[in-house]
């Protein structure tokens, strides 16, 4: 149940590498070990190769070469789809399915697992992501930006996965949507227990969301960094450039109020 | 009652044929493109060739893809040995079978391929299996789009299945080409009325079942859905119960043609006989009907066998030519010839009596000399056929133009003066009542055409049936044959090619 403590699986890359037909390389002999129940942040700029390295835990990609594992078993073992139903998956376009009402694409996960009988848990994952047990009728479009998203978490979480896999989830919301339901994704990683692996590049997001910050520039993993340490300056040229920005933003706001 | 309502009884069982061929060939062709749709929309390679191939068969005109089915289903027969009937059900389902695929197919795959991919991705994300993403979610998201495609499929279907009168499987389209031939306008309007009304009534409920899907109104679906089913079913009633033994007579596509087959069925139901016509068979496919077995009886003309079935270019006189064709008949394919009804429907060329005293043409040869001048009329297969390649040996005749015409528009165009010279049948009643001229043929390019009882090869032995019919042999004098014919071909006080068999009967005695 979502509401029962869950402690998240450990996740770790060995020597992973995602090269394309025609040379490009996308994810370039990334190693990496994820703690369980961590909130990891994986920052770059467009074609860094995050949501890569990200879809190849859950095979949506198959890297080239290299060994992902989750709790230490190969996630090539078994078919995909077994794999993919026990980790849950938000991206950017939430990809609701249009036919169904929201009721039913939150129980989707459930009806997979086969089971039958499922208004009860979907009126209790609505509430977890704070949305009207009555949308449960609704069909998607009937819904704004922020809500189907929030729909697209409690799909995610229906059938009370341990991972969490975030690909720019929150990119085409408004900013304070955005920000909402970050804050309500960070809470439910806490009480949850969930590992939580959140594709963004949004630097500032990731510094307040995550417990730590991986900054991928051409494939490789170039900063691995607490966000403390990150704005500390401790996180190389390329994380500084990305921490450049907010930070940059933030001593503006605080020079108009300053001002006023 | 008026010649429409008399025309509409015969409507009911042409329906039920016309709908049953109609949904087989619709449900053959999405059990074909359903699945090349979902392999399509998956690779876009087989997708081109697919759809490439589907487009393809589109472009053939759909009479021409029916007539195609015949010599390869032929072909295919001689393969395995035999036993595959290349007339009637099965080239008409495959024919329209092909045309149904493009609609379903191409809908198919641009209802696949226009599935937001993020949606896709959600369904690999959370752990579907490929069927169950086929079925949870493409299949219900493009369904609309594919029953669109299944509509327009329907429509096609139904409305090229009046052509399959053509290879000998009865639809609306007997009324519509009988009708077209003997000018009966009335048997014309039933038939295109009847098609049109099964396919917008079919076109409709699958239309509720669209719209049913779209706003995921169940009921909507089952009940129109249920009344298509309930359609069917009641097509397929008649053929539960079964028949008493019935002979199916065949005729090609003219009035002459329709009169006989009518003058044979009253004799055989005066035998006690069950009859059943299918009429408007092809020139080129009625010989092989009759040996495969899909019809029992018809008039063929001597000429017609001699040139085109046994290929012979020599004229030798016509009790010689007939008595060849029943030993020819008997040995390759075991078709019995009855006997010759006594009348001979000749190929001859024909003009306006005024034109041709006015430029002293009697005879070919004098045609010889004035064709460069002159236009031809012909019906719509002289010119590909043997005797006309006979003609031009014989003749060296070139004309100015050629037209082909159905035979009812050639002697308009003959009247009207667009052509002046046709290929006429020396048995039309036209050739009287017009006052035409026909062209004498002294070095003997054409064969003689006698009319020629032929029966079935499992008839063959059958004397009941041949006692019914021996009285026609001999019988029909060409004058009382040409007046038969002007009846139902004349443009006023028009009568059925029914009313001309029982006209015939009572003045032959028969």
């Amino acid at each position: 149940m979502p509401d029962s403590y869950i402690a998240g699986p450990s996740v770790s890359f060995a020597a992973v590498t995602k090269r394309y037909p025609g040379g490009a390389v996308a994810v370039d002999d990334v190693s990496l070990e994820i703690a369980g129940g961590a909130f990891v942040a994986l920052v770059g700029s467009s074609g860094s190769g995050k949501s890569t390295l990200l879809k190849m835990i859950n095979r949506l990609i198959v890297p080239s070469a290299g060994v992902v594992r989750i709790d230490g078993a190969d996630v090539a073992d078994g078919p995909a789809y077994a794999l993919r139903r026990r980790i849950g998956y938000v991206f950017q376009n939430i990809g609701l399915f249009p036919h169904m009402t929201v009721g039913e694409n939150v129980a989707i996960g459930l009806r997979l697992a086969g089971e039958r009988d499922t208004a009860a848990r979907v009126a209790a994952l609505l509430d977890l992501v704070d949305l009207p047990q009555a949308f449960a009728a609704r069909m998607p479009d009937a819904l704004s930006g922020g809500q189907r998203q929030r729909v697209g978490v409690a799909r995610a979480l229906a059938t009370a996965p341990g991972l969490l896999l975030l690909d720019e989830p929150f990119g085409a919301l408004d900013p304070v949507t955005r920000d909402q339901l970050g804050t309500k994704v960070r809470a439910l990683h806490e009480r949850l227990g969930l590992t939580t692996i959140m594709v963004t590049h949004d630097m500032a997001e990731a510094l307040i969301l995550a417990d730590r910050v991986l900054v991928m520039d051409a494939g490789r993993i170039v900063a691995d960094a607490t966000p403390q340490a990150l704005l500390a300056g401790q996180g190389g040229a390329v994380a500084d450039a990305l921490v450049a920005v907010p930070r940059a933003q933030a001593r503006r706001l605080r020079a108009l109020e300053d001002g006023a | 009652m008026s010649p429409f309502l008399d025309a509409m009884t015969r409507v009911p069982p042409l329906l039920a044929a016309h709908l049953l061929l109609a949904a087989a060939a619709l449900a053959l062709g999405l059990a074909i493109s359903l699945p090349l749709a979902i392999w399509s929309a998956r690779r876009p390679g087989v997708a081109r060739v697919a759809l490439g191939f589907a487009s393809l068969a589109q472009t053939i005109p759909s009479l021409a893809l029916l007539a195609l089915f015949y010599p390869l289903l032929l072909f295919v027969s001689g393969l395995v040995g035999g036993g595959i009937p290349a007339l009637g059900f099965l080239p008409s389902l495959l024919a329209l079978t092909l045309y149904a695929l493009l609609p379903i197919l191409r809908n198919g795959v641009t209802g696949l391929a226009g599935i937001d991919p993020a949606v896709i991705e959600a369904a690999d994300g959370m752990g579907m299996t490929a069927w169950q993403k086929l079925r949870l979610v493409e299949a219900p998201l493009v369904a609309p789009v594919l029953m669109a495609g299944v509509r327009t499929a329907a429509v096609w279907t139904i409305g090229a299945a009046t052509l399959s009168t053509t290879v000998g499987q009865p639809s609306l389209g007997d009324l519509i080409f009988a009708g077209l031939q003997t000018q009966n306008w009335a048997l014309v309007l039933a038939g295109c009325v009847s098609a049109a009304g099964l396919a917008l009534a079919v076109d409709a409920l699958l239309g509720l079942i669209e719209r049913g899907i779209a706003t995921r109104r169940r009921g909507r679906v089952f009940g129109a859905a249920a009344v298509l089913v309930l359609g069917i079913l009641a097509a397929l009633a008649p053929l539960a119960v079964p028949r008493a033994p019935t002979i199916v007579i065949g005729s090609k596509n003219f009035s002459e043609q329709y009169i006989l087959a009518r003058v044979i069925g009253h004799r055989l139901e005066r035998a006690g006989y069950r009859v059943e016509y299918r009429e408007g068979l092809g020139s080129a496919v009625i010989y092989g009907a009759l040996s495969s077995g899909a019809i029992d009886v018809y008039v063929d003309y001597a000429g017609t066998l001699w040139t085109n079935a046994m290929r012979r270019r020599d004229t030798p006189a016509r009790p010689a030519m007939v008595a060849a064709i029943g030993n020819w008949s008997a040995r390759t394919s075991g078709v019995r010839l009855l006997g010759a009804l006594g009348f001979e429907n000749a190929y001859a060329f024909a003009m306006r009596g005024d034109a041709a005293r006015a430029k002293g043409i009697v005879s070919l040869d004098d045609l010889v000399r004035a064709a460069p001048g002159l236009t031809l009329g012909s019906d719509l297969e002289f010119l590909e056929r043997p005797e006309w390649a006979a003609v031009q040996r014989a003749y060296p005749i070139r004309f100015a133009a050629t037209h082909a015409y159905s035979p009812t528009f050639m002697y308009r165009a003959l009247e009207s003066g667009q052509a002046d010279v046709i290929s006429a049948f020396s048995s039309d009643g036209r050739i009287a009542a017009e006052h035409l001229t026909v062209l004498t043929d002294p070095r003997r390019a054409i064969p003689g055409y006698d009319a020629i009882l032929l029966l079935a090869p499992k008839r063959a032995k059958d004397a009941r049936l041949a006692a019914a019919l021996t009285p026609l042999v001999g019988r029909i004098p060409v004058a009382a044959m040409r007046e038969a014919n002007y009846l139902v071909d004349r443009d006023r006080n028009k009568v059925s090619p029914e009313g001309a068999a029982r006209w015939l009967e009572r003045r032959l005695g028969l």
